[in-house]
């Protein structure tokens, strides 16, 4: 029965993928191929926090913008500006300060083990932050501000492969995400929501804003492919037409490659006993604590898989638009818009949550051009009629996706509220 | 002394009417929260919607010829504002989040419910309005309020602008109201008990859905009036309430999630919170730069003014981390 539906589900995608192809041209649908894919992935992320262990993550947004940072700053090419000027060695002291800072405020949390207790110990440790605070801006800010000026602008990449930029997306997502988890979870549901919000926008005005690190809101561009781009193949001679389309489709495998690998994990992991763990934990926690589970750790474990996902299919959708613009990510786009394809296609259920993300994302991409062609029909009409036509189509349009997404969750709820694909639940006798 | 009320201007006066904008909208947050029992994260949007219904009837307003030198036309339509909003939120209620309790899904469906909502009302808006920004004061000037201080040597003036002035009556006014509403009354009575324990409130006859509806009208007529002293304060523009909706629940939850009271306090907590990091700390320390040993740096803030809307976050965390359910004991999903 549920097979039944997922394959007619599925071909019924295909078909809908086809003619939208038939219309917008090869190129452009091998282009929606690509990042609809990648934001599969994180949609795979979200599902195992959301959908596995029931962990309310709203800071999507922020894994996404680590795993681009993440990309940019290991594959782009050496800025040798930069490692010229007195630049690293100022970023260094910066880091030993940072590091004398943690170590002053771990020193400072574990005081008691000294003999200090109770009040003083709090006091201590606020003491302990806002010299570690101090300090560390003492250091940083002279640094931030001398690259920016004199020392090459930012401190530029690593040019290594692309690749090796998705991995350290992941991996600094995980870091990341562990130390969000430790501060986070145990909160419970609307709490966490807020707290993991406030938690992606500060590290949206840390990326925006730090200049040195990110170019901020210069944007950093082209950042290379792992794949043969349009150029390379041009230079072998294919026409230009076909250039992209050969380009992208082989950028198309490599992210099918690691979203097959990532899905086969995830899904095994799902029937084993850690996914069976997980579900306990998620439907009633608090049998699964009394059963002996340590559900905090078994959700930073979760929260941190996620975002690894997360922040490898961010670094993924950074490395194949080929510009890095922290500007550019916003709630809506990169946060709420995973969690509609989620719960659309079905949380808990792998194959539903990759379904999501694929009808979501062209639904949201092709809102913006049937909506203009509808506006310029009725413009059409209402001139006719005499009453004028309707000013600015073009960015009215746009913004109709954003309404369209809305509907289309809002129908989800009502009237599929387990999603397109629901989790089957197996109940042995 | 001329320092000291650059620090009034800059500092308190802000701090006063961040304040009473995040005050009330972390009302509406927390009053929601307490009856129904989950994070409302379309207010963002409710206040945007309230302040362009505002923005609407004072542009006729002024077509009518409706209008008194005394007092901004946006503070002239606000009742009607609120009284729209209030209808418009009860209607919300009804099509979108009624149903789904009907059929009994958790608190968390709601929320999810709620983030459909903010993206249907951010379409509408930017459908009708486009993405650009609108102002109350195209026709009229916002006059700006210059008190003199009577003391020997002081040039500077206390600065604030009338609206400001306006808006911090008009939250007083709320906030007074509210509070008798809550004490005083037999429904709001009954809503206190309800937010205390739903179940215990209905079987000892206590109309539930009255006390509901009563909320959403509370809930839209709060919204519609922050939304539209934010567009009085700065400007209108579709995503006016999105970046604040946060700083408010930071608010709602500092105070305590259900408590009404928690949230006029986190409101304020967060609005100087606000002010006083991004104030530039040197101008304080310059008249005493002899007598410090170390040289007055030229810009010394606490953070640098980008960094703004992450202290509300910072407080928020800090304040979860040490007592999660806020200040004042707040209620649990």
């Amino acid at each position: 029965m549920t097979l039944h539906r997922t394959a007619t589900l599925f071909a019924g995608l295909f078909v809908l993928f086809t003619v939208i192809g038939l219309f917008l041209g090869a190129a452009n649908i091998s282009l929606l191929l690509v990042q609809s894919f990648a934001y599969a992935l994180i949609a795979l992320g979200l599902n195992i926090q959301w959908g596995y262990g029931g962990l309310f993550n709203f800071g999507i947004m922020g894994m996404l913008m680590l795993g681009g940072a993440a990309v940019t700053f290991v594959s782009f090419p050496v800025n040798a500006a930069f490692w010229g000027s007195d630049g690293p060695m100022l970023l260094g002291r910066a880091l030993l300060a940072f590091a004398g800072g943690f170590v002053l405020v771990w020193g400072a949390r574990h005081a008691d083990r000294v003999g200090v207790r109770g009040g003083w110990k709090t006091a201590l440790t606020v003491l302990a932050w806002i010299v570690a605070y101090i300090v560390y801006r003492s250091q940083i800010d002279p640094a931030a501000a001398y690259i920016e000026t004199e020392g090459g602008g930012w401190i530029g990449g690593l040019g290594l492969h692309p690749v090796l930029g998705w991995v350290f997306g992941g991996v600094l997502a995980a870091g990341v995400a562990f130390v969000v988890g430790r501060i986070c979870l145990g909160l419970r549901t609307d709490y966490l929501a807020i707290a993991t919000i406030g938690i992606s926008e500060i590290i949206r005005a840390l990326l925006k804003n730090m200049d040195w690190l990110t170019r901020g809101t210069l944007t950093v561009s082209p950042i290379p492919w792992p794949t043969p781009i349009p150029q390379n193949l041009q230079a072998q001679g294919i026409s230009i037409a076909d250039s992209f389309i050969y380009a992208r489709l082989g950028f198309l495998s490599l992210v099918i490659v690691i979203l097959a690998i990532a899905f086969f994990f995830v899904q095994r992991a799902y029937g084993g006993p850690w996914g069976r763990m997980m579900r306990a934990i998620r439907d009633n926690h608090v049998a699964a604590a009394s059963m002996g589970k340590n559900v905090t750790r078994r959700q930073l474990e979760i929260f941190i898989l996620g975002s690894v996902l997360m922040g490898i299919g961010g670094a993924m959708l950074v490395s194949f638009q080929q510009i890095y613009d922290p500007g550019a990510y916003q709630p809506i786009n990169h946060t709420f818009l995973i969690w509609v394809m989620v719960i659309v296609g079905g949380a808990g259920n792998n194959w539903g949550a990759v379904f999501g993300a694929l009808l979501i994302y062209i639904t949201w991409m092709i809102s913006d051009p049937v909506a203009q062609w509808l506006f310029n029909g009725i413009s059409g009409w209402s001139t006719d009629m005499g009453w004028g036509p309707i000013p600015e189509i073009q960015s009215r349009a746009s913004q109709m996706r954003v309404f369209v997404l809305g509907v289309v969750i809002t129908i989800a709820l009502r009237y599929a509220p387990r999603g397109l694909i629901p989790e089957v639940v197996k109940r042995e006798a | 002394m001329n320092e000291l009320i650059f620090f009034f201007n800059n500092v308190v006066v802000a701090g006063i009417v961040l304040g009473s904008i995040y005050a009330v909208g972390a009302i509406g947050v927390t009053l929601i929260f307490g009856i129904l029992r989950f994070a409302h994260f379309a207010h963002g949007d409710m206040m945007t919607m309230g302040a362009f219904i505002a923005f609407l009837l004072a542009m006729a307003a002024t077509a009518l010829g409706i209008t008194t030198p005394l007092v901004p036309t946006g503070f002239l339509v606000l009742p009607i504002a609120m009284f729209l909003a209030a209808g418009v939120a009860l209607g919300l209620d009804k099509g979108f989040y009624a149903p789904l309790r009907k059929r009994g899904a958790r608190p968390v469906t709601l929320l999810i419910a709620s983030i459909g909502v903010t993206l249907i009302i951010q379409g509408l808006i930017r459908l009708f309005f486009g993405s650009g920004t609108w102002s109350f004061f195209e026709i009229e000037t916002k006059q700006l309020i210059r008190i003199p201080v009577p003391l020997e040597g002081v040039t500077r003036t206390i600065n604030f602008t009338q609206p400001q002035l306006l808006m911090v009556i008009c939250t007083a006014i709320a906030v007074l109201a509210l509070h008798v509403f809550l004490t005083r009354s037999r429904l709001g009575k009954a809503m206190r008990a309800m937010a205390d324990n739903a179940d215990l409130a209905q079987v000892s006859g206590i109309n539930t859905k009255l006390v509901v509806r009563v909320t959403w009208v509370i809930a839209g007529a709060l919204a519609a009036m922050a939304g539209t002293m934010l567009a009085l304060d700065v400007s209108l523009k579709p995503d006016l309430a999105f970046n604040i909706v946060l700083p408010i629940f930071a608010a709602a939850i500092v105070g305590g999630l259900g408590q009404s009271y928690g949230a006029i306090a986190g409101g304020f907590l967060i609005g100087f919170a606000e002010t006083l990091s991004i104030f530039n700390w040197s101008v304080l320390l310059r008249p005493l730069a002899n007598a410090l040993p170390f040289e007055v740096p030229a810009t010394l803030a606490i953070v640098p003014t980008e960094y703004k809307l992450t202290v509300a976050f910072v407080i928020l965390v800090v304040v979860l981390l040490w007592r999660p359910t806020g200040i004042f004991k707040g209620a649990s999903s």
